[in-house]
């Protein structure tokens, strides 16, 4: 609970009073200590003293957010004037150049840009800070897709109209990441998702195609490693730190052999058979030597330096390594020598998990009819073309992955497109840090052998449901 | 550093001046001039302790509303963050690696800054060039440091090719501990020698002259003369790296990474909690934190040095 939450309802006053806290507090003294000893039975019964005393002294002040007018509706967009965009790094230095036509075309309604830290850790909590301390210091917020739950169930921002977005325009799951309890809270910026880079020439020296499943990856591998240009190159990486990037690859795990992380009615459902074969997969791929040992440490860049420099057959990345992968500098031993497809599954192609960015507006911040429109240009379709073509961006268009002229600059969109239509979003939970930490947690121990998979998966149903149901 | 120059000069010190008319007139203008300092030191020091302290007695529980998805808060004061901190299975753990970390790199500093100091004490040509050379790592942010390091250790960095092994450093085990004490090390040791440099270059050259003439080994040259002159300035050293090393985050969040049981120090779970807006819970594992450091920085001084914060200019010799 924030201390703005509390002052906001008038209890800071309360708080204040130093005399009536101690008073009422000192009692309670001498009876919770021995509670703290005989733990945890007593646990409870220590809480319930405690606060039945001091509800006296704090009364009022546990009260519910939900009494307030909810947060939102079409209605409370009003006022225009400059506003910001807090963003991450513009690490490609385009978004301002975006930012720069908008400003030409409305000088009294100016945009600023914010830049975060790169760091998503970073970019929740200036966001998280901007909103206890209810600052309009930041109007439009660009949000990973994983934390539109907290903020939206924080009321940190607001319901957005959605019938004034060409959201039909757009790919079905990828909206669906900013959707939180039927509303739209944000709209897609870009989006993203994993495809299986894989070594084409090696596989066509085999004579093997681009597997469809984890068997048939499995086979390929086995083809390869008797070719002398397979001597050394592993088989299958993808992001097995114990980090986001764990969470997402085996939330794709579960969801390609047919599971799912947490359930449409928002329970978490990871103690069931295709879950069991989705984390089987990445252990055994572990014990049976097909994931090379040290993946096991691998994010985003250590398994693309391994992929460029031909360790590596098969491996699951975001799209951005296309690019990095061709490059003919010499950094790359593989330019030109790979393809893409849809990620492997169990019975048939696989579910990759999504990224991107959303689009919201702070629920402190002023000028929100321009933040509305803004919102409106900069998620345009344009917009998003311009993206792609100068980041290789994937928009959330479903028109642009057809468009001949993007397809011939970017061979891989027709593959993302098949990608991103059966792509699962990460469990939109609102304490999303502590469901992340509890997949890790369980998917870290399986991975290494410490823990067995049907063990690792009841730990973390456990640990999921207790980091879902709010406490 | 000022520290240094204020524990040394002791054995000098004349004994305090009997209390006069004009000295209380000092001291009240000594309270006159020092109060606004105070006053921004309570804001600034005491009243977030003081803040912190009292949030760690709050004890929130959520819900969720199940018609708006809204996030429905309620707090009251108890114990309860403190039964969580004390029963949870996350506090034995970062309190062993904090204090594991605290004991064995602190101790590797002290021998690696002595050798350092004593190297850089030397006159010989280039001397500069040493010295600065030592001190480059403590140059260096710790985050930018613990980058490096992890560039070293990554899977297929320098310490791995150079030991001809592919040893997994970012995973959990011994060797992600292991690679968090020897960054520390490398990062710290100039601190250590700095401090022990500045102790040393006040020991009279005089001493050294008579103890060869009495036909002193350097070795018993070093143990009787330099290590107990030097001593003050060592037990300065070795404090401040204590205090810095029990509150260790930067160093291991960025080496080896957060979660990460092999070295999670208590801070980052302090950190952990308050990141997932359980302020509650991080106040108290703060305010436990704070606590065991004040007890070892306590204990410390007693042991080693009770002069440390230059009041004991009257104390007998």
């Amino acid at each position: 609970m924030s201390s703005s939450q509390m002052s906001r309802r008038g209890c800071h006053r309360e708080f204040g009073h130093e005399g009536a806290g101690r008073e009422s507090g000192l009692p309670v003294a001498p009876r919770t200590r021995p509670a703290v000893r005989t733990r945890p039975a007593a646990r409870t019964w220590a809480v319930a003293a405690s606060a039945a005393l001091l509800a006296t002294a704090l009364a009022g002040c546990g009260g519910a957010d939900s009494s307030e007018p909810a947060a939102g509706g079409p209605g409370e967009f009003t006022g225009r004037g400059p506003i910001t965009l807090a963003t991450g790094k513009d690490t490609t230095r385009t978004l301002q150049g975006q930012l720069e036509r908008w400003n030409k075309d409305h000088p009294d309604e100016k945009v600023t840009m914010v830049e975060l830290p790169e760091s998503a850790d970073q970019q929740r909590q200036q966001f998280i800070q901007n909103a206890q301390t209810e600052s309009d210091a930041y109007t439009v917020l660009n949000l990973d897709p994983i934390w539109v739950a907290e903020f939206a169930a924080n009321q940190w921002v607001d319901a957005l109209p959605a019938e004034e977005f060409p959201l039909d325009r757009m790919l079905p799951a990828v909206v669906r990441t900013g959707e939180y309890f039927g509303k739209q809270y944000g709209i897609p910026f870009n989006t993203n998702a994993g495809l299986l880079f894989y070594r084409k020439d090696l596989l066509d020296k085999a004579g093997a195609r681009p597997p469809a499943t984890w068997a048939e990856m499995k086979a390929a591998c086995a083809a390869v490693a008797k070719l002398p240009e397979g001597k050394g190159v592993g088989c299958y990486a993808g992001q097995f730190d114990k980090y986001e990037g764990l969470t997402v690859n085996f939330s794709e795990a579960v969801a390609s052999a047919g599971g799912t992380v947490v359930g449409a009615d928002g329970k978490a459902t990871v103690d069931t058979e295709e879950a069991r074969k989705g984390l089987e997969f990445l252990a055994q791929g572990f014990k049976d030597g097909t994931f090379p040992k040290e993946s096991s440490t691998y994010q985003e860049e250590d398994g693309r330096r391994a992929f460029q420099s031909g360790k590596l057959l098969f491996h699951r990345q975001w799209p951005y390594q296309w690019t990095l992968a061709n490059t003919t500098d010499g950094s790359s031993k593989v330019a030109g020598k790979f393809a893409v497809a849809p990620l492997p599954g169990l019975a048939g192609p696989g579910k990759s998990s999504l990224g991107g960015l959303d689009l919201a507006i702070s629920k402190f911040a002023k000028n929100k009819a321009t933040a509305l429109d803004f919102i409106k240009f900069f998620s345009n379709e344009a917009n998003a073309r311009a993206n792609l073509e100068a980041t290789s961006a994937a928009p959330p268009y479903t028109a642009l992955y057809d468009d001949p002229a993007l397809r011939k600059q970017f061979p891989y969109l027709a593959t993302l497109k098949e990608s991103l239509i059966g792509a699962t979003p990460r469990p939109a939970v609102v304490r999303y840090g502590d469901a992340t930490a509890a997949i890790q947690e369980s998917a870290a121990a399986a991975l290494s052998g410490s823990t067995s998979v049907d063990a690792a998966l009841a730990d973390m149903q456990r640990n999921l449901s207790a980091a879902i149901d709010e406490k | 550093m000022s520290v240094v120059s204020r524990a040394t000069p002791r054995r000098t010190a004349v004994p305090r001046p009997p209390r006069t008319a004009r000295r209380a007139g000092t001291g009240r203008l000594a309270a006159a001039l020092l109060s606004p300092t105070l006053l921004v030191l309570g804001l600034v020091v005491a009243y977030p302790v003081v803040a912190a302290f009292r949030l760690s007695f709050m004890v929130s529980s959520e819900s969720i509303d199940p018609e708006t998805g809204f996030r429905v808060t309620t707090s009251s004061y108890g114990l309860d963050n403190y039964a969580a901190v004390f029963t949870g299975e996350r506090f034995l753990r970062p309190w062993w690696n904090t204090t594991s970390f605290a004991l064995v790199s602190v101790a590797a500093e002290v021998l690696i800054g002595v050798a350092m100091a004593l190297v850089m004490h030397r006159a010989f040509r280039g001397r500069g060039l040493v010295r600065a050379a030592f001190l480059v790592p403590w140059a260096i942010p710790t985050a930018v440091s613990g980058l490096l390091w992890k560039w070293i250790f990554n899977s297929q960095g320098i310490a791995n090719e150079l030991l001809g092994a592919k040893v997994l450093w970012s995973s959990e085990g011994f060797q992600a501990w292991f690679s968090v004490v020897i960054a520390d090390t490398w990062k710290t040791a100039p601190f250590v020698a700095l401090l022990v440099l500045a102790g040393l270059q006040i020991i009279p050259g005089e001493l050294y002259e008579a103890a060869r003439v009495d036909g002193a080994s350097p070795w018993r040259a070093f143990w009787r003369i330099t290590l107990p002159l030097v001593r003050p300035a060592l037990v300065v050293a070795v404090l401040f790296r204590l205090l810095d090393v029990l509150r260790m985050f930067d160093l291991p969040y960025v080496l080896v990474g957060p979660r990460k049981h092999s070295v999670e120090t208590l801070s980052m779970i302090a950190f952990e909690e308050m990141s997932n807006l359980r302020f509650g819970t991080a106040a108290a594992y703060a305010t436990v934190l704070f606590l065991y450091i004040a007890v070892v920085a306590f204990s410390f001084v007693k042991l080693f040095g009770a002069d440390l914060i230059g009041r004991g200019t009257g104390s007998p010799q």
